[in-house]
């Protein structure tokens, strides 16, 4: 009897222990989740204080989630009176849509091709793309190569050099690999061709992974400035909106005496540009992909497990 | 998932279906053939000539007269570099900041999955994880910018250690040499640890439930579950992302440095990739077959990390990748 009351004793001893333990642990767990969610989000609301904020007033600092003197100057600034912003905002949207409906097309298509199984060449075309993820020539023999071919000072060495890239077609080809064969074999009874299979069969089927590599190439040209100063500097008609940012940025940064080593607060007074109008282009840059996030986030998440791999 | 391409990859394939090369068979496939054609055309001129440019490390090119007319100079770029103090400083940067972004990234991703992972409440738990990967689809501008921010004189750093005594005035952070690796890894946590977490959570969800309830009838509490189950069951993740990634770890440092960086920490902030920069775009400095140079140590070093880290994974009976 006693025996086992004792061990009875000992398991509601034992229980209570891991019950505090429980507790202890969800509190701190959610306390640092909190921490990290705060982290992360309070810089970008910090920025958009910021951008609504009066630039003379700014300068000051101390403020943090909310403007202190409302004002739209600095938005009225970059829409109307930047001539570069309002070109990098059309030639990014415009590298944004064609970039990523080409660069859809090209890697579907080669998917297509790399995940029929009785196509005659299978293993050797896709060792010659699995090749290009892993050597690539550099930046400076794709630059002399670009100028041979009179890509640079152009808005087309934007979208054709990085229409097809392995990484994507080996996702797309994983994905097509999980479709049925029987589904082909029924269409090429009815007489279809491969273009049509492609088109009518494989491509409905494949919207899913079709909507995230397209967000994936999309952020990506969304994002894009360094070929931009690379290829384009000395032509601001191709500029794009991030290159523009980043040239805001370096305006700042300079006359805030990081780079000259300078103290902030005597420069600071002459800005060239002011922290104000450079927030707002930050949000203005950023604001597409937060505003879609939500509704796109899924795809982006699938994305990386549909391939089972991670760039 | 993984470990299904990973076995693929392991016993050699043997492919019953494999058509025969007949004239047959090509009359039927032509279209397929000819658009590969095509691809393979693009992929020659896109990927395979820069390759082919590498010869021009080993001439003193000039653009004007081209790689036919350019002078072959042999081995002298490459003396020229391991002579440079400059380039093995960019060296070690590159490697060390590599490293260092390496480390922390895989840790914190896995303790933020781990936690993350404990979270009972759904919405929470959904909350925090689209908020933690929502840095990782801003550009690097947009995160130096914060950077920037939150480190001047009057952002958010110097104005709480100010608040709390800890400072008397405002500190220049990016200014100071000794902080800057520091910044660089901080910055990227800040922008990747949800995304890389990502992996690690869905790798946690394969874990099988019956190892969690044999672990609480043996009086596991909840942190021995996470340290003796949890972690267990995430280490062939681990392994294969750790082998993928140390191929780049002398990919990791262009963007955020060349960026972030500033007359004052140029010493530890340049990078191998700021170094080729420079050689390109320099218009008075200019030398290609330097920047070239330079380039091809990179992708050699990074190719030789691959396959050692592959060669020991293999010895060790880990996950490998080829």
């Amino acid at each position: 009897m006693s025996d086992i009351s004792g061990i009875n004793f000992e398991k509601i001893k034992h229980k209570k222990k891991m019950a505090t333990e429980d507790i202890v642990f969800t509190i701190l767990n959610t306390t640092f989740l909190v921490l990290f969610a705060v982290v992360t989000l309070y810089p970008i609301l910090n920025t958009l204080a910021y951008s609504f904020n009066d630039g003379n007033d700014a300068v000051r600092g101390g403020i943090y989630l909310l403007p202190r003197k409302w004002s739209l100057r600095s938005y009225h600034e970059i829409i109307f009176e930047r001539a570069g912003i309002r070109v990098g905002a059309k030639i990014t949207i415009l590298r944004t849509v064609l970039g990523t409906l080409t660069s859809l097309f090209a890697n579907a298509l080669l998917s297509y091709i790399l995940s029929r199984k009785k196509f005659l060449f299978k293993s050797g075309l896709s060792l010659f793309w699995i090749i290009t993820m892993y050597a690539s020539g550099g930046l400076v023999p794709t630059l002399i190569l670009f100028r041979y071919l009179h890509l640079t000072s152009s808005f087309w060495v934007y979208i054709i050099p990085g229409m097809v890239a392995a990484f994507n077609v080996m996702v797309m080809r994983t994905y097509m690999l999980g479709i049925p064969d029987s589904l082909e074999e029924a269409a090429q009874l009815e007489g279809a061709g491969y273009m049509r299979v492609f088109a009518s069969i494989i491509s409905p089927l494949c919207k899913p992974v079709y909507a995230t590599i397209a967000l994936f190439v999309a952020v990506y040209h969304w994002n894009s400035w360094f070929d931009a100063m690379l290829y384009n500097r000395f032509d601001p008609q191709y500029t794009t909106l991030q290159y523009e940012l980043m040239k805001l940025l370096d305006s700042v940064s300079a006359s805030t005496g990081v780079a000259s080593g300078a103290q902030m607060g005597a420069s600071a007074q002459n800005t060239i540009t002011p922290i104000t109008v450079r927030a707002a282009a930050t949000i203005a840059t950023m604001a597409p992909i937060v505003a879609l996030y939500p509704f796109l986030q899924r795809y982006f998440v699938t994305g990386l497990t549909i391939g089972g791999v991670k760039e | 998932m993984e470990n299904s391409i990973l076995k693929s990859k392991r016993t050699k394939e043997v492919d019953i279906n494999k058509p025969k090369l007949t004239a047959k068979e090509f009359k039927r496939q032509w279209i397929l053939v000819v658009i590969s054609a095509v691809y393979v055309i693009y992929g020659v001129i896109f990927y395979y000539l820069p390759l082919f440019g590498w010869i021009i490390a080993f001439q003193n090119f000039i653009y004007a007269k081209g790689i036919g007319g350019s002078k072959w100079v042999g081995l002298d770029k490459f003396k020229f570099l391991f002579k440079d103090k400059k380039f093995l400083m960019v060296i070690r940067n590159t490697f060390c900041m590599g490293a260092l972004n390496l480390i922390f990234s895989t840790v914190m991703a896995i303790v933020f999955a781990i936690l993350l992972n404990e979270v009972k409440n759904r919405f929470f738990k959904k909350s925090i994880q689209t908020i933690s990967y929502l840095p990782h689809f801003l550009s690097w501008i947009i995160v130096v910018a914060i950077v920037h921010d939150a480190l001047t004189s009057t952002g958010i750093i110097n104005d709480l250690l100010m608040r709390f005594g800890i400072l008397k005035q405002p500190y220049q952070y990016l200014g100071d040499p000794k902080l800057f690796w520091g910044i660089v890894v901080i910055s990227n946590l800040w922008k990747e640890t949800g995304w890389n977490a990502i992996i690690y959570l869905a790798a946690i969800t394969s874990i099988d439930p019956c190892l969690y309830e044999s672990a609480s009838i043996d009086g596991a509490g909840r942190f021995q579950k996470m340290l003796y189950v949890t972690l267990p069951g995430l280490r062939p993740t681990i392994m294969i992302l750790l082998l993928m990634n140390i191929g780049n770890v002398l990919n990791a440092g262009f963007e955020l440095q060349y960026l972030l960086g500033n007359g004052l920490v140029q010493n530890v902030s340049r990078t191998i990739d700021i170094y080729v920069l420079d050689w390109a775009m320099d218009a008075r400095n200019m030398d290609y077959s330097l920047g070239t140079a330079a380039g091809i140590f990179k992708t050699v070093v990074s190719m030789s990390f691959i396959v050692i880290a592959n060669y020991i994974a293999k010895k060790r009976g880990d996950e490998r990748l080829f």
